[in-house]
């Protein structure tokens, strides 16, 4: 059989040390690898000035850099040093969505989340990836707190 | 950067001028100074064919969209679906998130067209060409999709890009590289006119007119003022924004803009659906003054002239700036932005401007003969005699609070929210023709911006006949030199688009979802 696959929704933030800790043990526990998914929040109808349209492609740019070198590299550099294998993607896009399409195009075993750690009305309203994800994963899931 | 320096002292003059006159009313100075510099072009711009009444300024833009219309087979027409299709992201490639979509392309331009021009210019074509206005206005909303299609189609296809990713497009670029290509001389002369053009009509119709329509409507609401205070409190924040680079205060204005647009267009349909039963009347009244005038003095021509001015104003097709927008989208057809543009003067003017017109002439605010079923006729003022004697935002706002009374209120904020966008959008414009023509230094770019905050507090100050009239000749100014570049380069736009159709139906062009 060949080696599983974890889907990590990583935000990069001080909260995701512990998802990432809790991924590694399990994936090395299973010997399963670790795909780390950085999602950067976009919408293709949000509104921005002529200024902002021009910068955009530049912006962008800066963007994938940043969050290559700032986020996913490390994570995967954290994973290789405990000993398990790891790919990381980027992508633009709405969080949940795109982790569900990743993890079912990967053939993904499992995902793993962290708590949003929001309490507020906004997040109770208009909901949070992780209730997202425990509503549309095609995968078992695992909310990290 | 020298002459930048030169060419801003020029204006500061102009601008200082009025200081001392304090005393005596500022606002009346600034006029008076206005007409003497500027009324002469003005009345060049706007001349009579010969031995007729026709303006034949007018007659240049229909005729240049009527031949785009033919040339491209009315492809506002047959291109229409496929608009919407590229619009809703159809055949946007997934790998290119996070890129400026079509959708915020099309939402972007239109956020500097879709303002006062759909509010005020509409109240001002009906008041003065009546209700026929509208007719001309739908028409040639209709044919100006034509242009629109061709000019961004150019802005896209002649754009320069840099080693940083940033681009700067526009009728300038076009003008020359596209010149080039056909071996046709004048391209460079062609474009620095063009941006001359443009940095006026920056401050004109992109300043000036905003700042003074956004004043009376507020003036309308709170109770008269003088002007200069909503100029100094909006080029203040213009300031901030454009030169502070505080971009929360633009971001939130261009969330709350497209509310506005849709919030408008709402209140509009309700007004419609509550007189539903006068919708084909006031149709009737629209098509018949369209041929006739309806007793507007002027007649027929009248209500062609207001019509196609006030939707040329409105929607902007031929000025050229949508160029300007549209061309710093990355993307790799430049066809595709011809498309996605080709729907703003439909949705700017056919849907926006036809609801204004619609509400004026339903609402019965306009005064009609009851013995002749003609509109009466002010001599002194010019206009058709109005219930309460208003003209331009106040007589929209009149007819909207003759059925809402708080709508006013809410229409001073839409006002000065569209007239805030439109100056960002256009201090964009202004700014790229600046740049062209003074280099992209960031001193030549603060020089301009500063000039741009400066007019915002004339343009509030100034009453609405001077102003609108150079705005209106500033715009028209761009128009006279795209479109004759817009008529040496169409083949080129015929060429691409052919190759892009081919490619769409052999599937090399495919949808992604």
């Amino acid at each position: 059989m060949s080696q599983e696959l974890f889907v990590v929704a990583y935000e990069g933030d001080d909260d995701s040390g512990s998802l990432l800790d809790y991924a590694i043990a399990r994936a090395v526990k299973e010997g399963a690898a670790l795909h780390i998914v950085h999602v950067l929040e976009w919408s293709p109808y949000s509104f921005l000035t002529p200024q902002e349209v021009e910068e955009r492609h530049a912006r962008r740019k800066e963007e994938l850099a940043r969050a290559k070198s700032a986020i996913i590299d490390p994570a995967v550099e954290k994973v290789a040093a405990a000993g398990a294998t790891a790919t990381g993607e980027i992508r633009y896009g709405q969080v949940v969505e795109l982790i569900v399409e990743i993890a079912t195009t990967r053939a993904a075993a499992m995902i793993f989340v962290g708590r949003s750690g929001s309490n507020s009305v906004a997040a109770r309203v208009f909901g949070s990836v992780p209730l997202g994800l425990a509503q549309l994963a095609p995968v078992p899931t695992v909310i990290v707190p | 950067m020298k002459r930048a320096t030169t060419f801003a002292a020029a204006l500061a003059a102009l601008a200082l001028n009025a200081a001392p006159a304090a005393a005596q009313g500022i606002d009346e100075t600034i006029n008076q100074v206005f007409s003497d510099y500027t009324g002469w072009y003005v009345g060049l711009i706007f001349a009579d064919l010969p031995g007729t009444n026709f303006s034949w300024i007018a007659l240049w833009l229909v005729v240049a969209a009527v031949i785009f219309t033919v040339y491209f087979a009315g492809i506002q027409l047959r291109g229409f679906g496929h608009s919407i299709a590229l619009v809703k992201g159809d055949y946007s490639d997934p790998d290119d998130a996070g890129e400026v979509s079509h959708f915020q392309a099309l939402a972007t331009a239109l956020s500097g067209t879709v303002g006062l021009g759909n509010i005020a210019g509409v109240a001002v074509a009906v008041g003065i060409g009546g209700p026929g206005a509208t007719f001309w206005m739908i028409l040639a909303g209709l044919f100006g999709m034509a242009t629109k299609f061709t000019e961004c189609t150019l802005g896209v296809k002649y754009r320069n890009e840099y080693a940083d990713g940033h681009v700067s497009g526009g009728p300038m670029y076009y003008m020359v590289k596209g010149f080039k290509e056909r071996g046709l001389p004048g391209g460079k002369v062609l474009a620095v006119i063009f941006c001359i053009f443009t940095i006026l009509g920056a401050l004109g119709g992109g300043n000036m007119f905003q700042a003074n329509q956004a004043h009376a409507q507020l003036a309308n609401v709170v109770g008269d003022y003088p002007g200069w205070i909503t100029g100094l409190i909006l080029a203040a924040i213009t300031f901030v924004v454009i030169v502070g680079g505080i971009k929360s205060i633009a971001r939130v204005t261009e969330k709350v803009v497209p509310f506005m647009g849709i919030f408008y267009v709402a209140v509009s349909l309700v007004i419609l659906v509550m007189n539903y039963d006068m919708i084909g009347w006031a149709f009737g009244q629209i098509f018949a003054g369209a041929f006739t005038g309806l007793g507007v003095a002027g007649g027929f021509t009248g209500a062609l002239i207001q019509g196609f001015r006030r939707a040329a104003f409105s929607n902007e097709a031929g000025i050229g700036s949508a160029a300007i927008a549209h061309s710093a989208v990355k993307t790799k057809e430049p066809v595709t932005e011809g498309y996605v543009a080709l729907l703003e003067p439909f949705i700017d003017t056919v849907v926006i401007c036809t609801m204004t017109a619609l509400v004026i002439v339903i609402t019965g605010v306009l005064n009609v003969d009851p013995d002749t079923g003609l509109y009466v006729w002010d001599e002194a003022t010019g206009r058709i005699a109005t219930t309460d004697g208003s003209s331009g935002v106040e007589l929209t706002s009149a007819a909207f609070s003759s059925v809402f009374s708080w709508f006013p209120v809410m229409l001073a904020i839409a006002v000065v929210l569209f007239a805030f966008s439109t100056m960002i959008s256009w201090s964009y414009y202004g700014l790229k023709a600046w740049t062209y023509l003074f280099g992209e230094s960031k001193g030549s770019e603060v020089t301009f911006k500063v000039i741009f905050c400066l007019f915002i507090v004339i343009g509030a100050a100034a009453s609405l006949g001077p102003v609108i009239d150079f705005s209106d000749a500033m715009l028209f100014s761009m128009a006279i030199v795209n479109i004759i570049a817009l008529y040496l380069l169409m083949p080129i736009v015929k060429a691409e688009l052919a190759h892009y159709i081919a490619r769409l139906k052999s599937g090399e062009i495919r949808k992604f979802r």
